[in-house]
């Protein structure tokens, strides 16, 4: 584990001479589902604006990872997190941590696109309301920002009235990754969220994620390598690791595809590539 | 190209059920209808509806609408108090009560469907009727009929808004959570309205189910030909002045109980039109596209 970190610091180090303090730091981050460890002693630094993709085989606990950063775990009966998550400098691990304040702060992108059985408008406007945001004009610029932060407006702006569940997928998506950002998070974490789109969506969410890049700190998880090597800075690489997902090689992007340190990692990059 | 002869077979089997239960409706409609005409053209629909003083058929007037206030009545003053209720112990077993509780209430509803119209009424005369009588008598009156038909379609509501919130997809409510947003916030604002159309199913089951009931309410409405004043006076319902004057009926009076038919059906269809109508409104604003 200490070779481990020393070798993300210097690859760390190639990049950036001198790394500013991360946003997210977890320590020892272990996921379980009762008896059963799906994520252990994860140890990772994400530096502020960065877009980190994290990739690996299925079932070595990218989603589990990426819940417990915003606490999404908690909703899943059974499930229980160790170590700590520093966003901030906060451990957003505490009992006393107040989720909805942290969730508006580290938003969530899921697979498949949930935007609520409403309006396209009142999809971002409801949270916008619960989160205390007053005044019906105020609400209308923030709809109209974000949706044109997606590239959206010009598709809906005649049919903010509309069911949501009209919009195609991958409208659907922007939708609610605008939804997201309109309670500015710092983080967003996405879970795939491309992989229920066709490859021009696709490509279109893409685009967003890099545009996004710099002002909100992404996460996203992905199963398309190319992808990954496309959108982001860092790229993490998990592995079952004596029954449990571990985080095997984390570093700047190109180094990982170009020189990975890790045998899994080597194996996963060129298996796919020859 | 023949389609395999499964599919010819369970294509024909559907459109024979769908076939019988039709034509068996329409069968019952043309039969009261026809039942009703002599009374109908004898005595013209105007008398029915309010142009004879009093509801006497065996001196030849035949005044429907104080039964049919009666009816609506009963029915608004039932659903009122057992909509809100239902879906409310709904959203208690649903989001907020333990396991084991919420199991043990389930039970308790569904007991509660099984019970038979006969028996409620049995209990509401012996035990509801002299209740509100110690308040303000006479106690047979449009309160205890209101009360007694609450209790019958209250599982209805409960258990059809329940299955409709259990249909909700899991995905809004995580969303939700992902977005923040609190319990209440996620339940009244998100889940609940993604549940509204199940939920608006089962209240008119339910307002269905308490305009057709007579035995409950015939026996502790009281039974008076009058409109329904107050609370607390004694009315009758349509189905109850079919049921207590059927056995004695002949002749028009006999046919003017089957106009008194009709009026229940036409209450009903009148119940559906304007369910789909307020539905029709829903889609377009809320739900699916
Ligand atoms: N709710 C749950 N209950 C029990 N075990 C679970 C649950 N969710 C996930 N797991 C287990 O935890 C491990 C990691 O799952 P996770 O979903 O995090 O993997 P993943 O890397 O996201 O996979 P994929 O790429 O297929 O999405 C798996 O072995 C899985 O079986
Ligand atoms: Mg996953």
């Amino acid at each position: 584990m200490n070779r481990d970190a020393a070798l993300r610091l210097t690859a760390f180090d190639d990049v950036s001479p001198r790394p500013a303090p991360p946003l997210i730091r977890t320590c020892c981050l272990s996921v379980h589902y009762g008896a059963k460890t799906a994520v252990r002693d994860v140890e990772l630094d994400i530096a502020e604006g960065a877009v980190t993709a994290l990739i690996g085989p299925s079932g070595c606990g990218k989603s589990s990872f990426l819940y417990s950063l915003n606490r999404m775990t908690d909703l899943i009966p059974g499930c229980r997190v160790t170590g700590a998550v520093r966003i901030d400098g906060t451990d957003v691990c505490e009992p006393g941590v107040d989720t909805v304040l942290l969730r508006r702060r580290v938003g969530m992108i899921f697979q498949k696109p949930n935007p609520f059985p409403m309006s396209i408008r009142r999809n971002i406007e409801l949270p916008l309301k619960e989160h205390g945001v007053r005044g019906r004009a105020r609400r209308a610029e923030v709809v109209e920002t974000v949706l044109r932060d997606v590239g959206l407006w010009d598709e809906v702006k005649d049919r903010l009235h509309a069911p949501a569940q009209g919009l195609s997928g991958g409208q659907q998506q922007r939708l609610c990754i605008a939804r997201a950002l309109a309670l500015e998070p710092r983080v967003l974490l996405m879970d795939e969220p491309c992989s229920a789109l066709d490859p021009i969506a696709s490509g279109v969410v893409e685009d967003l994620i890099r545009r996004l890049r710099g002002r909100v700190t992404l996460l996203v998880v992905t199963h398309n390598l190319a992808q990954a090597r496309r959108i982001a800075d860092a790229t993490g690489v998990f592995w079952v690791r004596d029954g449990a997902g571990a985080l095997v090689e984390h570093g700047p992007t190109d180094a990982v595809f170009e020189r990975p340190a890790a045998e899994e990692t080597r194996r996963y990059v060129t298996g796919l590539h020859g | 190209m023949s389609r395999p002869i499964n599919d010819t077979l369970l294509v024909w089997g559907l459109r024979a059920c769908g076939a019988v239960s039709g034509s068996v409706v329409l069968l019952i409609a043309v039969f009261v209808f026809k039942e009703a005409w002599p009374a109908l053209r004898e005595i013209g629909p105007l008398r029915f509806l309010g142009a004879d003083p009093s509801w006497h058929p065996v001196e030849g007037v035949f005044n429907l609408t104080p039964m049919a206030a009666a009816t609506l009545a009963v029915t608004v003053g039932a659903v009122a108090l057992a909509a809100p209720l239902g879906v409310l112990s709904a959203v208690f077993c649903h989001a907020y009560a333990p396991r084991w509780a919420a199991g043990a209430y389930r039970r308790l509803i569904e007991l509660l469907a099984g019970v038979p119209s006969v028996v409620y009424g049995f209990w509401g005369l012996v035990v509801l009727v002299p209740l509100v009588a110690q308040w303000r008598p006479p106690g047979a009156s449009l309160l205890s009929g209101v009360l007694i038909l609450a209790v019958m379609i209250l599982p209805t509501v409960a258990l059809l808004s329940e299955a409709a919130l259990k249909n909700v997809p899991r995905d809004y409510a995580r969303g939700a959570a992902a977005l923040g947003l609190s319990r209440w916030a996620t339940l009244w604002r998100v889940v609940l309205p993604a549940a509204r159309p199940g939920i608006a199913t089962g209240v008119l089951l339910a307002t269905g189910r308490a305009i057709g009931e007579t035995m409950a309410v015939l026996m502790v409405c009281g039974n008076v030909v009058q409109l329904p004043g107050s609370l607390l006076a004694p009315v009758r319902t349509l189905t109850a002045n079919i049921a207590l004057e059927m056995g004695y009926a002949y002749g028009v009076h006999r046919s003017a109980l089957f106009v008194t038919g009709v009026l229940l059906l036409a209450l009903v269809a009148g119940l559906v039109l304007l369910a789909e109508w307020l539905s029709r409104g829903d889609v377009r604003g809320t739900a699916h596209g």
